[in-house]
């Protein structure tokens, strides 16, 4: 077995996203972003606030309506389908859109859980009505989910009583449960006093261990350099440098990428 | 200044038949306005753009007009489209169409009024909008709607005194008769503010009695 980033140049790509574009109104979020992203890697976008990283991650499972560029899944085009030999791009339905939708795990800077129900109903809702699953599968499923990201004894409690860690911890419970063909975080510890941020983390790096596709952003540079197979710096809506974290923490290239890493690290 | 206590006296008895009258009015308009008031705010809220449309328009003309001039639009278009239901049908039915408008716009501005990131969380577990709308949006909704739908009811029960002016012999009808006889009007309409104060209070008792008992998080 072909192990390592010279391994998987020859794989097709899970996600690949090519010239992805976003604008609000007049203004330029996303100027064309383009990455392929191999199963069961996990990569990093970093960059500084406003450079559109939270953009591209709300843009692929079409939280945000892309402006342009294409989104292909597993060989599916996101948010619509090309038919006929011109390659027309028809939009999605609302059903089958929430049915692409699904196929991304999201996990909010903000938790975003739902406040009426239990943590157990939060992460089992999703199997029971979105994916038909019966009640007692369903809170099978999420029960082993919350098992794994080790909450099992606090799942009858509901967001409010539980601290912001374990609240994020049953959001990334709650994507697992759909069994997402990848996991999108959007700055996950961001909204986490200090102590809390690590259980998180270390939620994540297990979820990386186990083969789980994942795009993060976050400003957690530690855990960007030890868990990420591929790391994008972002800045001004383009993609200004990307590579392994090694080359791109010991070595890097555009001055931008430099002086962001000189801020964030304090050299 | 002369109170007539004794008029006061024999009036209590009667003004109770007009008040039963009023709470009948009340609580079926209530029933009727308060359903189709969801349902109207339901379909606001919903994907389909005429429907939203005519939401939007309906609820506009009803707060637009006076109530007294849909009420007398009620009492004598039904006739013309050949419906005879007399005079406490049509008074219901125009109170429950006001009521509806006034509900419709609650349930749409407090659904709508329910953080942003929970819609996106439904969505990114690939909820339809339907089903965010009833597993995560009204759940959340219920309580916060309490208190507003509450004065909606209470402006309801009042309003049901202008059905005197198509003779329903509610509590304001009533009082109205005896003043015609007696002479009155000071006593009487004393009275009646009286009888309105207290049913109107004990209205006022039961939502936040409710409001209590509803699940907050």
């Amino acid at each position: 077995m072909v192990t390592g980033m010279g391994g998987i140049q020859g794989q097709a790509p899970l996600l690949s996203v090519r010239n992805l574009r976003k604008s609000f109104g007049d203004r330029e979020i996303l100027k064309g972003i383009s990455f392929d992203l191999v199963a069961g890697k996990t990569m990093v976008l970093i960059g500084p606030s406003g450079s559109g990283k939270t953009t591209v991650l709300r843009c692929l499972n079409h939280l945000e309506e892309p402006s342009g560029g294409t989104i292909m899944l597993d060989g599916e085009a996101i948010g619509g389908s090309f038919i006929g030999t011109d390659g027309k791009f028809v939009p999605s339905g609302e059903r089958e859109m929430a049915a692409q939708r699904r196929k991304f795990g999201f996990v909010f800077q903000r938790f975003n859980l739902f406040p009426h129900l239990t943590a157990l109903e939060n992460v089992a809702i999703g199997p029971r009505k979105v994916l038909g699953l019966s009640r007692n599968d369903a809170q099978a499923r999420a029960a082993e989910k919350l098992k794994r990201v080790s909450l099992a004894e606090h799942m009858h409690k509901r967001p409010s009583q539980l601290s912001g860690g374990q609240q994020q911890r049953v959001a990334i419970a709650r994507a697992l449960a759909m069994e997402p063909r990848l996991i999108l975080f959007d700055e996950p510890t961001s909204a986490l006093d200090p102590e809390l941020v690590q259980e998180v983390l270390d939620v994540m790096r297990a979820l990386a261990g186990e083969g789980m596709t994942m795009i993060v952003v976050t400003h957690e540079m530690t855990f960007a350099r030890q868990v990420a197979d591929h790391l994008i710096f972002m800045a001004d809506g383009h993609i200004v440098e990307e590579g392994s974290p090694e080359d791109i923490f010991t070595a890097p290239r555009n001055e931008k990428t430099q002086g962001f890493l000189r801020h964030v690290l304090n050299r | 200044m002369n109170f007539d206590w004794a008029v006061v006296q024999m009036a209590v008895p009667l003004l109770l038949q007009g008040t039963v009258m009023t709470l009948k009015i009340a609580a079926v308009a209530g029933a009727f306005g308060l359903t189709g008031g969801i349902a109207l705010g339901l379909l606001s809220l919903g994907g389909w753009a005429p429907v939203r449309l005519f939401v939007r328009g309906y609820v506009d003309f009803v707060r637009g007009t006076p109530l007294l001039i849909q009420i007398f639009i009620v009492f004598f278009g039904l006739p013309v489209m050949g419906l005879r239901l007399g005079e406490f049908w049509a008074g219901v039915i125009a109170l429950s169409l006001n009521c509806a408008g006034y509900v419709a716009e609650i349930v749409r501005g407090t659904v709508g009024s329910v953080e942003k990131g929970q819609t996106e969380a439904a969505m990114s577990i690939g909820m339809t909008r339907g089903q965010i709308l009833m597993y995560i949006l009204l759940p959340q909704s219920f309580r916060p709607m309490i208190p507003a739908l509450t004065n909606d009811l209470i402006t309801l029960l009042k309003n049901t005194s202008l059905l005197s002016v198509i003779s329903v012999y509610e509590l304001t009808r009533s009082g109205q008769a005896i003043i015609a006889s007696h002479f009155v009007p000071l006593e009487i309409f004393t009275l009646l503010a009286l009888y309105y104060y207290v049913i109107i209070s004990a209205l006022s008792h039961l939502s936040r009695f409710i409001e209590r008992r509803l699940p907050q998080w």
